[in-house]
């Protein structure tokens, strides 16, 4: 039948996302890379989902941390796992690095784009390899770019300015954690879909880890919160 | 019939049915900020202008005078935030001739949210209020839309996520007048140098019980760096060859008789 609206392929094509994670933030250190994300999966309006792992390891060097859909973030995941499976089959002594994984993403998701089927996502690529710490990201679009701090959705506008200030070489771990968690502070106090339950992501030389799910302390005892309206009864 | 005629506001609905793109709410270029702090309220700005992506005035001044006590940054159409907040305050000094009294904070906010909610959000303006009366310091947010907050400390303009993350991550309660005139300047340059809508000079207004100080160009990030050091010469100039002046009137000259005003 003839379908005036709309033509059948139309339903093959990724209009709008449904299931969401929000943003992922990044910085380099001196060990490493760490990447901070929470655990939350939006189903628009809703809060869906509170346990959503949204960074995994790729390969023995690489990290990745997602934000947009959770099911095309799954579907990237089997790309990658099927990646460095051929790579593995080569047995050749080499391993693909952050580098090698990034470039592939960013052509994967620019094919998709040029195609008008996006994945619907903005990743964040990090990891180590032979010493040399990687940190980068890539969108739906394909826009992709390596920094020594990066972030996706709205970490761009309330982390990186923080990041910007105050991020510098040779971190420590306790330092660019702390850097992190008030990235992700300031985030859960302006973000509306930001969940107070994450994960910080470490990749070393050594390895990847993924520490457990945690909350951050939030403060909400300012006078003027307290009682705003004194000396101006009646206003709002 | 007096009032605002909002006939063109139904034929901007009837073409949106039709299909016409409608430009959503722009935000527009600025980074304008208030907190408060131990003595009273400091208020911050940043001093770029735009008109889409040009830069229409380097050097803008977007911290208005309210009242002796109250000022009133400004975030949106310039001609909006201009002449709503120079409206205000004329009417509040015809009061305070009236009442005889300091002008309070929450009158001029009454003042300002009245106005813009009966023009229902067309009066693009978005505006931080800050000021001391007898009440204690004072400082709220009022949107294009004519709703208010009250707040401790608060962001708007294009550059109010860069700002407010300074805020959100550094504000404390009873800062000293240092302390919160540096953290204003922090987040005002955050929102200069992060946010493309906001650049150039950091104001600051420092507004404390029976004083306030309007340190205009507080900092100044960025300067003009380069500059040629021979200066600028222009080589020979046009020849003048001949000269002619005609002029373009009849000079007559008038002798008066009798009285001038004589009928």
């Amino acid at each position: 039948m003839n379908n005036l609206i709309g033509s059948d392929a139309d339903s093959q094509r990724t209009l709008y996302p449904y299931v969401t994670g929000t943003s992922v933030v990044g910085i380099k250190y001196k060990d490493g890379i760490l990447l901070a994300a929470d655990m939350g999966g939006s189903y628009g309006s809703t809060l869906r989902y509170k346990t959503v792992e949204r960074m995994k390891s790729v390969g023995k060097h690489s990290i990745i941390g997602a934000s947009g859909e959770i099911s095309d973030f799954q579907e990237i995941m089997r790309y990658l796992d099927e990646l460095i499976l051929y790579d593995n089959m080569w047995d050749d002594g080499n391993s693909f690095g952050p580098k090698e994984v990034h470039n592939y993403l960013t052509r994967v998701m620019y094919n998709r784009r040029n195609k008008f089927n996006p994945l619907w996502n903005s990743l964040v690529l990090g990891g180590v390899k032979n010493g040399q710490k990687y940190l980068g990201t890539v969108n739906m679009i394909g826009v992709h770019y390596e920094d020594n701090h990066v972030a996706t959705g709205f970490g761009n506008h309330l982390s990186r300015p923080i990041l910007r200030d105050e991020w510098h070489e040779n971190l420590t771990f306790e330092e660019g954690v702390k850097l992190l968690e008030k990235c992700m502070r300031v985030l859960l106090y302006r973000d509306r879909s930001a969940v107070n339950k994450l994960q910080i992501a470490k990749i070393t030389e050594e390895g990847v880890t993924i520490s457990q799910p945690y909350s951050l302390k939030t403060f909400w005892n300012f006078a003027a919160f307290q009682n705003p309206t004194v000396g101006a009864e009646g206003s709002w | 019939m007096g009032g605002f005629s909002f006939d063109l506001c139904k034929r901007n609905e009837m073409l949106v049915q039709k299909g016409l793109k409608q430009p959503s709410f722009l935000k527009t270029g600025t980074t304008i900020v208030g907190l408060i702090f131990r003595d009273g309220v400091i208020l911050g700005a940043d001093t770029r202008a735009t008109e889409g992506p040009i830069v229409a005035d380097k050097n803008c001044e977007k911290i208005h005078y309210m009242a002796p006590n109250i000022y009133c940054c400004g975030a949106g159409t310039a001609a909006d935030t201009e002449a709503v907040t120079d409206m205000v305050s004329s009417q509040l000094k015809l009061h305070r001739y009236h009442t005889g009294r300091e002008s309070k904070v929450v009158t001029a906010l009454t003042h300002l949210k009245s106005h813009l909610f009966s023009y229902q959000g067309h009066v693009q303006a978005a505006l931080v209020l800050g000021g001391v009366d007898m009440t204690g310091p004072h400082l709220h947010t009022i949107y294009p839309h004519g709703s208010t907050d009250t707040l401790p400390f608060a962001t708007m303009g294009s550059g109010s996520l860069a700002a407010m993350s300074v805020f959100e991550s550094k504000y404390r309660e009873g800062m000293s007048r240092d302390e919160g005139i540096k953290l204003v300047a922090e987040a005002i340059s955050s929102g200069i140098f992060n946010d493309l809508g906001s650049g150039s000079n950091v104001d600051i207004c420092v507004i404390t019980k029976g004083k306030r100080e309007y340190l205009r160009n507080y900092l100044l990030p960025n300067p003009r760096m380069y500059i040629s050091e021979k200066g600028y010469s222009f080589s020979k100039k046009t020849e003048v060859l001949f000269t002619k002046i005609t002029p373009l009137r009849e000079v007559v000259e008038v002798i008066e008789v009798g009285d001038a005003m004589e009928e």
